[in-house]
């Protein structure tokens, strides 16, 4: 993404701020969960650009949630931005460790490997009395700074925290797109041999790779937490994983802002079909990744290059 | 005389099959040296070896009188080896300019992890770096070109140059004239040649075409069965009864038009 692209995607979140105390409530919390999910989506828009597809990245999603929640639970601590900082730093280190082994495999044993780690996490919390079991906890009302909102005054406090978030979060991923680090991924996907011979370690570039999607798993999972006020293993399940992919897989890997407007559409196509048809909401969103797939299979974020080379085109 | 390259002894093998045995040769810096050897001789194995692909199953190989045998290959490019490969190995999704800029940012990284992360790809110096080298190269018209469309002959000056981009003080091109036309040949090892002389790079290429290798090495190892059997000016190794015996190719003196060789 260039400047200009920078420029739009500030302008757009400035907007969408802005515009917040005007949009009536069930908007308001559609998006403050569309945006916390987009993290976690970005953080697979990382991988994928490398070829790697992670069907288990609810596994920090979860973590992040139940760090938020177990902290304000045993602490009493319920400052919205620390929190949010622990769930990103509690899935990072947890993705530290994971990447030792996760970052030797690729392909199908990539996904597969990081599929059965999270459905470890589940298991482990089922069983758990002490985290909950299968109902988890609720997540106790955050305050900002000592500022403690209720309701409405809430809902805003949490669609705007996570618009800020994000905005780090864009920013963040953005510089690290451009550094060697970042930009080792279509090389990597290319030819890991040459990688290799240039001197530089795949595997610890892959690593790293892990650990920003993880953080970037841990802050999404920490936002959601806060907005939905409940935490239960079912984060960590791997419906939830594959929610994920599906939302990346819609809005492709082209860019940073395809993650949020992918996960925008999803949510907002999700909660239409299942007002409309509750009978049938997953056949529909399944009938809007095959459109996708089949008119758009470099995602919804395709659209914005189309239509620059249209323009460019045209002048 | 300051030798940039000791080789002693090395051996490999590969189960029963001995691919390199009894290899004992010192390259002084600067030096261009080719080395010829019929098909399986055991040149892919040797560079390997050196470059850290393969680790020796027996002796040393020292550069710049520092020990790197059976260092892994991400750490000899770091101290100055760098390589083509037989059947170039290139970005085939980023242009020519990305494919050469992501090699110089590399090899312009600060150290460690961090390194890594805090180096941007398009720096001022990572960017100049590789459009002076695209200059070297000579493939400027394909600069903004995807790198899977090329013609051959670029692709493997790409190869060359996404090695010469780091400044190594060692090279080693395997057969960067394989696939290429006879008529191109030339023009191509002018090219690659006159870029690494401007570099003061200490050059060993694999070649079988004997008058590439008589127009511009130095010095000829030939390997015959994982060995070296002949190493001297190329007059001497070309004219050497056991060479010109076992490696097809060199019986066939020099001469303007030949026609290619199996
Ligand atoms: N990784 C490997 N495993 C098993 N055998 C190998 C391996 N690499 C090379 N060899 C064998 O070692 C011998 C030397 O092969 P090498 O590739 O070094 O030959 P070369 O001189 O480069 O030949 P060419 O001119 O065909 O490139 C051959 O018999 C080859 O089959
Ligand atoms: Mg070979």
């Amino acid at each position: 993404m260039g400047g200009r692209g920078q420029l739009a995607g500030g302008l757009m979140f400035l907007f969408a701020a802005a515009a917040a105390p005007l949009l009536p409530d069930w908007v308001v919390s559609l998006v403050t969960i569309a945006f916390a999910n987009a993290l976690v989506v970005l953080g697979l828009v990382v991988l994928w650009r490398a070829g790697l597809v992670s069907f288990g990245q609810a596994l920090y999603y979860c973590i992040g949630a139940y760090a938020v929640s177990l902290t304000a639970r045993w602490t009493g601590f319920t400052d919205a931005f620390a929190l949010v900082l622990i769930g990103g730093v509690a899935a990072g280190l947890m993705a530290v460790l994971i990447g030792f082994l996760l970052a030797r495999y690729r392909e199908i044993f990539f996904a597969m490997l990081s599929l059965a780690l999270s459905m470890i996490l589940y298991g482990v919390l089922v069983k758990s009395e002490s985290l909950g079991s299968t109902d988890g906890f609720s997540v106790a009302t955050p305050t900002f700074l000592g500022y403690a909102p209720h309701r409405d005054a809430l809902g805003l406090a949490l669609y705007w925290l996570t618009l800020g978030v994000d905005a780090i979060g864009a920013v963040l991923v953005g510089v690290y797109f451009r550094s060697v680090a970042g930009a080792l991924a279509a090389p990597i996907r290319d030819n890991e041999i040459r990688v290799e011979f240039l001197g530089v370690s795949v595997t610890s570039i892959i690593h790293i790779k892990v650990v920003v999607a993880g953080i970037l798993g841990g802050l999404g999972g920490a936002l959601a937490a806060l907005a939905i006020g409940h935490v239960d293993p079912n984060m960590a399940y791997w419906t939830t994983s594959g929610g994920f992919v599906f939302v990346t897989i819609l809005a492709g890997a082209g860019s940073v802002a395809a993650a949020f407007v992918g996960s925008l559409v999803f949510e907002a196509v999700r909660s239409f079909a299942f007002d409309v048809m509750p009978q049938l909401w997953q056949m529909t969103l399944g009938s809007v990744l095959l459109l996708t797939i089949l008119f758009l299979p470099d995602g919804l974020g395709s659209l914005v290059a189309r239509l620059k080379r249209r323009r460019e085109a045209k002048s | 005389m300051s030798a940039i390259l000791v080789v002693r002894d090395l051996e490999k093998t590969f189960g029963s099959l001995v691919a390199a045995r009894d290899i004992t040769i010192s390259v002084p810096a600067e030096q261009t040296v080719g080395v010829i050897g019929a098909n399986g001789a055991g040149k892919t194995t040797f560079i390997n070896m050196i470059t850290g692909h393969l680790k020796p199953s027996k002796g040393s190989i020292w550069f710049e009188d520092r020990e790197i045998t059976g260092k892994p290959s991400r750490e000899i490019t770091r101290l100055g080896i760098s390589r083509s490969f037989q059947v170039a190995q290139i970005f085939p999704s980023l242009t020519v300019f990305e494919n050469i800029c992501m090699a110089a940012a590399i090899a312009r990284r600060a150290g460690g992890v961090w390194g890594n992360i805090a180096s941007p790809v398009h720096s001022g110096a990572a960017t100049a770096e590789a459009e002076a080298t695209i200059e070297l190269f000579q493939i400027g018209r394909y600069r903004d070109t995807a790198a899977n469309t090329l013609p051959q002959g670029v692709r493997k000056l790409l190869d060359i140059g996404m090695a010469v981009v780091g400044w190594p003080r060692l090279l080693l091109l395997d057969e960067p004239t394989s696939g290429i036309s006879i008529e191109e040949k030339f023009d191509l090892m002018n090219v690659v040649m006159s870029a690494l002389k401007a570099r003061k790079i200490t050059v060993l290429f694999v070649e079988h075409d004997m008058e590439i290798v008589a127009r511009f090495a130095e010095r000829v190892l030939a390997f015959y069965d994982g060995t070296i059997i002949a190493d001297g000016t190329p007059t001497e190794t070309l004219d050497d009864p056991r060479v010109q015996e076992l490696i097809s190719g060199v019986r066939l003196k020099p001469t303007a038009a030949r026609p290619g060789h199996a």
